[in-house]
């Protein structure tokens, strides 16, 4: 009935309850269920080690046991298939800590293509997640989606055309999202009601928008704070928004660089930013009503600062964008924030003075609440420059899954 | 050997019985860090159909159940020798170490019996439960265990008296604690005293299961969910006891759908976290394009109908153990989303 063969010297050691097995699994036509049992047999320190080919899978997989690692032979060589995928919300749904996963590609899954839920010490390495179909409302919402998990790091991947977000870390802290390559996506990376995060070193391109940082009311996990956004290359953010509506990142204008919203303490530095049409930089509130009591729908302490910022802002495609472009000389600067220094919290007014800092050309929309319509905004050239401590770096757990197979790279400053 | 019993229940009837030996469940099986092989080690039935359960194994039914594909189930629950259930308030009763929980799956034939696909066992054991799919042959001979689970072609009828051919999917290991996680641990769903709280086969569940001396502690009130499908109670009653347990196992606080903020448990208020005006989070193209999870009188604008209309993995809801539309489900649902001001 199984497939996988167990490595010889490791079955000799088996009685040891320190061996690591490695599971060896080549592509079959029994290939769903050889793998998933291995993914439930497998015990910590063991490896699930995918051969190169082309596994063609028609339900999710899971993995719920600790200390594992599923290794294929490289991005492009090992692929998990779910073209043909009849059940299950995902491709592949890990709820287990201290997991590795690291040298495969995931395509064509139905909904999103890796979702971890509750993991601790989680690391997505040299992976890829594609819709090969290019985009399309009907592709997965996310590729890497981690939610309600702590110590998140995913490098060295590749994500494209997803219906939401590429690489999207919801609810949870302690994240580093390094040297990935996004495209194609209505986001290219979304941090969302999370804390602590380090974006760097990443490339963001032909999206709808970059990279975004989100906070949104009524989730377990509000309140958003404390993300790095530096060293990423985001230029060409040119594909026409195809999420779905309804969903938050529909609301993302085509041809955005980076997007804050009802988000603090968020810190853009040594990007370099090109070719976003609509803006490079925007910042805003949450524009709908909510009645969260714990929730600020204001974007505050936010740093713009030492970024390249090339062409940029000369297509807007947010409301009111056309007019308030030519009311500035023809582009929406370098940075564009929505000025609020209110909201609204059901039918009570708050009063809230944003505190914000900007090397570059900014304009505030002086909304008199969050959420406001841009058609009432009085915009005016935006001097901020408060002093606004930046988060230190994230550090992650030394036993980090992947973390001593790769130096870290040096991160410039 | 021959033994004799006397049972002494709850001080007013005696049962006589005569075995020999006489059967129990084997608790050793139960117990073992491995499950079994085949499903009949366990002891918990008295015949290879395993319809006739052994003593202290104890048929129950639900005011509202999960709907499953329109699949029959026959539902059980072993107490051992010495202990008991306790009443741990209206949601699911205490369970001590030692339980186990079964569930039968199949379609009724004509003749009443139940023609078998898979049956699952959830057993609590000193860490906690445990969850195991058995899988059962063409001939309905065995159950064997299937952890990975399977993909199985069955044919019955739906709850119209259509027939109906599917793909059934026994979930594995993994997706058991899909629906079961309360906090990331494995969790019985179903036998929570509201739902408990009902007639069946003569008798509520838990006036018999107390009077075999396997609960202890009801109180004379206990509050009862309705049954969905019961037309003298209120469309909301039964629509929230619908979305309870269909959806409540994994949209609330502690489940597995935690991160919507979308919960639909019976004791969740009417308001944002019940998906009244709420936006959806990470749903992707299982919006359908709608802007809010349960919009007011408007069931077609509604994320939540639309995701139990659909069939289609990656929208469709629940992710798991479903692939036919439920619509009597869908239509009382409607009803009330239609009634909410």
């Amino acid at each position: 009935m199984t497939t996988y063969q167990i490595a010889a010297a490791a079955l000799l050691l088996a009685a040891t309850p320190l061996a690591a097995k490695t599971f060896h699994i080549t592509p079959s036509d029994e290939a769903q269920e050889t793998i998933q049992l291995a993914l439930i047999e497998a015990e910590p320190g063991d490896v699930v080690h995918l051969s190169a080919g082309t596994y063609a899978l028609d339900d999710g997989l899971s993995l719920d046991v600790d200390g594992v690692t599923v290794r294929g032979d490289g991005p492009d060589a090992t692929i998990l298939s779910f073209k043909g995928q009849t059940g299950a919300g995902e491709g592949l749904l890990v709820t287990s800590d201290r997991v590795l996963l690291t040298g495969f590609a995931i395509e064509d899954t139905r909904g999103d293509a890796i979702k971890a839920k509750g993991s601790d010490r989680l690391t997505f390495d040299n992976l890829r997640a594609e819709w090969t179909n290019g985009p399309d409302a009907k592709n997965g919402a996310y590729g890497f989606y981690p939610v309600e998990s702590t110590n998140i790091l995913i490098q060295n991947s590749e994500v494209i055309a997803c219906s939401d977000a590429g690489i999207y870390v919801g609810q949870s802290d302690n994240i580093v999202v390094r040297n990935n390559r996004v495209h194609q996506n209505v986001a290219g990376i979304e941090i969302e009601n999370s804390t602590h995060a380090d974006v760097y070193g990443n490339f963001a391109f032909h999206n709808t928008g970059g990279i975004l940082v989100f906070d949104l009311p009524d989730l377990p996990m509000v309140g958003g704070h404390s993300t790095r956004i530096y060293d990423n290359v985001i230029v060409n953010n040119d594909t026409p928004n195809f999420a779905s509506p309804g969903n938050i990142v529909a609301g993302v204008p085509q041809g955005l660089g980076i997007m804050v919203m009802a988000n603090r303490n968020v810190h853009i530095f040594n990007n370099f930013l090109d070719g976003n049409s609509s803006a490079h930089v925007m910042i805003v509130g949450y524009t709908q009503e909510f009645t969260d009591e714990r929730y600020n729908p204001l974007a505050r302490d936010v740093v713009v600062r030492d970024n390249v910022m090339a062409r940029g802002g000369y297509d807007p495609k947010f409301d009111g964008g056309a007019a308030l472009a030519a009311a500035l000389g023809g582009a929406i600067p370098d940075v564009m924030w929505d000025g609020s220094a209110a909201f609204m919290r059901g039918d009570a007014k708050i009063e809230e003075a944003a505190r914000m800092s900007f090397d570059a050309p900014a304009v505030s929309l002086n909304l008199a609440v969050a959420g406001a319509d841009v058609a009432d905004a009085q915009p005016s050239m935006a001097s901020a420059r408060a002093s606004i401590a930046e988060p230190a770096p994230v550090m992650l757990p030394e036993d980090q899954p992947g973390m001593t197979a790769k130096p870290q790279l040096a991160m410039a400053d | 050997m021959t033994s004799r019993r006397i049972i002494f229940i709850a001080g007013s009837a005696i049962y006589l019985t005569s075995a020999a030996p006489s059967p129990r469940v084997d608790d050793a099986a139960l117990m073992a860090d491995a499950p079994a092989k085949d499903f009949a080690e366990y002891g918990l039935f008295l015949d290879a159909a395993m319809s006739k359960p052994a003593p202290r194994v104890v048929k129950y039914g639900l005011n509202t159940p999960l709907f499953s594909d329109h699949a029959d189930k026959a539902r059980y629950i072993y107490v051992p020798d010495g202990t008991a259930l306790s009443y741990d308030g209206e949601g699911l009763l205490a369970f001590p170490v030692g339980s186990a929980m079964v569930k039968h799956f199949g379609f009724t034939r004509a003749d009443g019996s139940l023609d078998m696909i898979e049956t699952r066992l959830l057993v609590k054991k000193a860490d906690g439960w445990a969850a195991y799919p058995y899988v059962w042959d063409a001939g309905d001979t065995a159950a064997a265990l299937k952890k990975v689970g399977a993909k199985v072609q069955v044919a019955g009828r739906d709850d119209a008296g259509a027939p109906i051919a599917l793909d059934w999917r026994v979930p594995n290991v993994n997706q058991c604690k899909g629906c079961h996680a309360v906090d990331g641990e494995l969790m019985p769903i179903g036998p929570k005293a509201r739902n408990l709280n009902g007639m069946f086969e003569g008798e509520t569940n838990l006036s018999r299961l107390a009077s075999l001396g396997m609960l202890t502690g009801v109180p004379a009130d206990v509050p009862a969910m309705p049954s969905w499908d019961d037309e003298t109670a209120s469309i909301e009653g039964r629509a929230r006891a619908y979305l309870d347990v269909n959806c409540g196992h994994c949209h609330n606080p502690a489940g597995p759908a935690s991160n919507s903020g979308m919960f639909l448990t019976w004791e969740t208020p009417e308001g944002a976290n019940l998906g009244i005006n709420k936006g959806p989070v990470a749903a992707g193209r299982g919006s359908g394009g709608r802007r809010v999870g349960i919009a007011p009188g408007k069931p077609d604008h509604s994320i939540l109908l639309f995701r139990m209309e659909s069939t289609e993995p990656g929208v469709m809801m629940p992710e798991l153990a479903r692939t036919q539309r439920h619509d009597r489900g869908v239509e009382l649902v409607r009803q009330w989303i239609a009634g909410i001001e």
